[in-house]
């Protein structure tokens, strides 16, 4: 039961994005087309949940004091793993996500699990968490996906939504469209929490 | 155009056409976290020029003379993230032992840069990166200054938005888009003013 809880707790409760406000980089970058937020967000779902299995797995063995240089190449060994599984097998995808690939490795919400969860967790449940967390990620990188790529190419998953009559806002894939779509889904979040 | 003149178009290109933080999407952690009060956006801007200038330098050479010459390329994220968490290091120890003054204004902030993605950002970025003729690639001296200023980039966005949400403390905004909401559309309003500097042709 604690696993499920820890599994689901990422999804809306403990959301990495709305809720904690972490890993904002990717998540502006990525998000002009749903397949881009689907791939970035897989990709750091599986480095979280690897990353989380082995820094539990040597917990106890882990000297407190260079724990973060340890963490960083836990972290760095799957980026560069996943960095070349994509590069030999989704080519397309890796070049339109670039230099966002590498960098997943300073995500704060990766260090972030590692540091706050998977240092004092067992590692059942630290792969719930990762898990748990990775695929909240993802949903919320899927919603301004969505948000921003129908209104901006009128497209979803690059299937036509709208009406041909309808004429794409450019602005909501370009970088500005971005920050505003994201400011308003927060303000949106806030507001239903207010009122229940 | 001599060297001068690549000089300033590396500059305009990376403080404002090609801005890390509003074009490149990079370093957003500290840009809407630290930007609260203006005496802490300018410490932080200036230890991030600092880190990004020293990085720069660092992994130019670690590129270069290691990587490239033992074919060891795929191992670039882990090297340098490792290179820039030491230098972050390192750079701390130092000037806490030879600047304490400096130590207090800037010491506060150099831990949270080593998982600023702008560091690692331009250090990769410098690897692949060719001056205005899309010919020559960065040398050593190219990748400083363009590590330099693409701090100043950040620095410039960083002050500017502090004084900004400064003065929007006082506003009198719905309950729901206090706090982060407000600063995004902000910094989404910023950013739209900085695509006017992309028709600039230099």
């Amino acid at each position: 039961m604690k696993f499920t809880k820890e599994l689901t707790k990422g999804f809306v409760k403990d959301n990495p994005i709305f809720v904690l406000v972490l890993g904002l980089c990717p998540t502006l970058a990525v998000t002009t087309s749903v397949i881009n937020g689907l791939g970035m967000g897989l990709a750091a779902t599986f480095v979280l949940m690897c990353s989380n299995t082995i820094v539990s797995m040597i917990k106890n063995i882990t000297p407190p004091k260079i724990r973060i240089p340890i963490y960083i190449v836990v972290i760095a060994s799957f980026v560069t793993i996943v960095d070349m599984v994509m590069a030999a097998y989704l080519p397309a995808l890796h070049k339109s996500l670039g230099l966002f690939i590498p960098l997943i490795v300073v995500n704060c919400i990766i260090l972030g699990r590692a540091e706050a969860f998977a240092s004092k967790n067992n590692v059942l449940m630290s792969i719930a968490d990762g898990i748990g967390m990775g695929l909240g990620f993802t949903l919320s990188l899927v919603v301004i996906a969505t948000v921003r790529e129908i209104l901006g190419a009128g497209t979803w998953l690059g299937m036509r939504v709208t009406p041909l009559s309808y004429d794409p806002m450019l602005i909501a894939i370009l970088a500005p469209g971005a920050f505003i779509t994201l400011g308003f889904l927060m303000a949106l979040i806030n507001m239903i929490k207010e009122k229940k | 155009m001599g060297y001068l003149g690549e000089i300033f178009v590396m500059a305009m290109t990376a403080i404002f056409i090609q801005n890390f933080v509003l074009a490149r999407f990079l370093g957003l952690c500290p840009y809407l976290g630290v930007s609260k009060k203006l005496d802490s956006a300018i410490g932080m801007g200036m230890a991030v020029i600092f880190v990004m200038t020293l990085a720069s330098a660092i992994t130019f050479l670690i590129n270069k003379y290691l990587l490239i010459p033992y074919n060891i390329m795929y191992l670039q994220t882990i090297a340098f993230i490792l290179t820039i968490a030491s230098l972050v290091q390192f750079v701390e120890m130092v000037i806490q032992k030879n600047a304490p003054a400096l130590y207090k204004s800037l010491g506060v902030f150099l831990p949270l840069i080593t998982t600023n993605c702008a560091v690692l950002g331009v250090a990769i970025l410098n690897t692949t990166a060719f001056r205005s003729d899309s010919v020559t690639p960065y040398n050593f001296l190219d990748s400083i200054l363009n590590g330099f200023f693409s701090g100043v980039g950040f620095t410039v966005v960083l002050v500017a938005m502090a004084g900004l949400r400064m003065r929007m403390d006082k506003a009198d905004l719905p309950k729901s888009m206090k706090g982060m909401p407000i600063a995004l559309i902000i910094a989404g309003i910023m950013a739209l003013a900085f695509y006017g500097f992309m028709g600039f042709q230099i």
